[in-house]
């Protein structure tokens, strides 16, 4: 038996990769996507998505998710889970290589998205859950009325000291800046709860507590001064780094580790796209990365006309 | 088999007492990362008889929650002849939860 050669093979299930299969599949393509856990990707995280538009009420992410893997679906795209494990690339037929099997296409779109940023400090992997967390409306509850921390000053890190707030007796927001890079909506929340202090211009040097933290030194960067503060949990929320081991060595990457790939996801290999929040862009948000999709898909149905 | 859920009533008679190697996720409806692992379980329960996949809400079961020291969801024990011999947080592909038994 011959192995089907998919015409388009999507690595990842979030918002880039299913729109990106919804515009293949109705172009006509073939599609798999190969998804490691569950349709949405870092959106599952989310309880309440208010800036996507089209939705008059609020939305969960993993709702979300489902919607768009269902609606890929609808027209005949395939969904595998398992995880990609090894990738061949620069050959006319690419193969892709999971836990599970390995399978072919003529054109690969990378949408592997992105993932927590640790701090890097010293016993954080030990204190993960034990204190330490990255997702706060997981976790939050079982903060409720205790003291907290979190780590950032972008919309995620308010998002999340706003939430806190709401269940917990005191939540510090520590960021390294003198600003916030929060949008503005966030404003008048932050200066309405009462429970909120912020540190700014300061950074997280050490997670203190034995087997469950139990606080945190903080230096203000200003004046060089530390000072532990006590915290029953810490939340970290100082953006994302994406996934892209498995293309470290065949796909040219930015400092930072994303795709180097313009607004016609075009990568530096033939044959292969890279969508959503894996691609270098300035604004990554799930409306860009359904975008990214849709444009990924047709760059690969042209690519596969050009070969014919 | 499908994922059997658990209270604090049961727990000795359906966990501790097993003779099989069992998973208990600790999980909560309107937690996400578990939401993305439910399925992953559920496959995992289907394909594989010789475990027991067990679920306890950690909002009906709070004080059983408290007892295991979970304070992240979710969170994945595995317990073999009652006693705990792997554990590890948030949600993750089949392969790697079956990594822990």
């Amino acid at each position: 038996m011959t192995k089907e050669i998919f015409d388009v093979l999507v690595i990842g299930g979030g918002p880039a990769g299913y729109t990106a299969a919804l515009y293949a599949v109705r172009a006509g393509l073939s599609c798999l996507v190969l998804e490691r856990m569950a349709a949405g990707g870092q959106m599952c995280e989310t309880m309440h998505i208010d800036n996507y538009p089209g939705f008059t009420e609020t939305i969960d992410g993993f709702t979300l998710g489902t919607a768009m893997q269902q609606g890929a679906e609808r027209f005949g795209a395939k969904t595998v889970y398992d995880e990609v494990t090894a990738v061949k690339l620069d050959t006319p037929v690419k193969e892709i290589t999971t836990a599970g099997g390995g399978y072919f296409a003529h054109t690969v779109i990378v949408a592997t998205g992105a993932t927590h940023r640790h701090l890097g400090l010293a016993r954080e992997a030990e204190l993960a859950g034990r204190g330490v967390g990255y997702c706060a409306t997981c976790d939050g509850a079982f903060y409720r009325g205790k003291s907290v921390a979190v780590v950032g000053g972008g919309n995620s890190a308010v998002a999340d000291a706003l939430y806190l707030a709401g269940i917990c007796e005191k939540v510090t927001l520590i960021h390294r800046r003198d600003t916030l890079r929060a949008s503005r909506i966030h404003e008048a929340p932050l200066q309405n709860a009462k429970n909120i202090e912020i540190r700014y211009d300061s950074e997280v040097t050490a997670l203190l507590g034995d087997g469950h933290l139990t606080g945190v030194t903080v230096r203000n960067k200003k004046t060089g001064e530390t000072e532990d503060v006590a915290l029953d949990g810490l939340f970290i929320s100082i953006g994302r780094t994406p996934v892209t081991a498995l293309f470290q060595d065949c796909l040219t990457l930015d400092a930072s580790g994303y795709i180097v790939a313009g607004e016609d996801t075009v990568t530096s290999l033939s044959g292969i796209f890279a969508a959503g929040d894996v691609r270098t862009k300035p604004l990554r948000q799930i409306v860009t990365a359904t975008a990214d999709g849709a444009v990924a898909a047709e760059a690969a149905a042209a690519y596969l006309v050009g070969k014919q | 088999m499908s994922v059997m859920k658990i209270t604090a009533a049961d727990f000795e008679k359906e966990v501790l007492a097993c003779d099989k190697p069992v998973l208990v996720d600790f999980y909560a409806d309107w937690c996400g990362p578990c939401k993305m692992l439910a399925p992953v379980l559920a496959q995992i329960a289907e394909e594989h008889p010789e475990y027991k996949i067990c679920k306890v809400n950690v909002d009906e079961e709070s004080d059983l929650a408290a007892k295991f020291g979970v304070m992240s969801i979710p969170t994945l024990f595995v317990i073999k002849n009652g006693e705990i011999t792997n554990h590890a947080m948030g949600a993750m592909p089949k392969a790697r939860v079956l990594d822990l038994f």
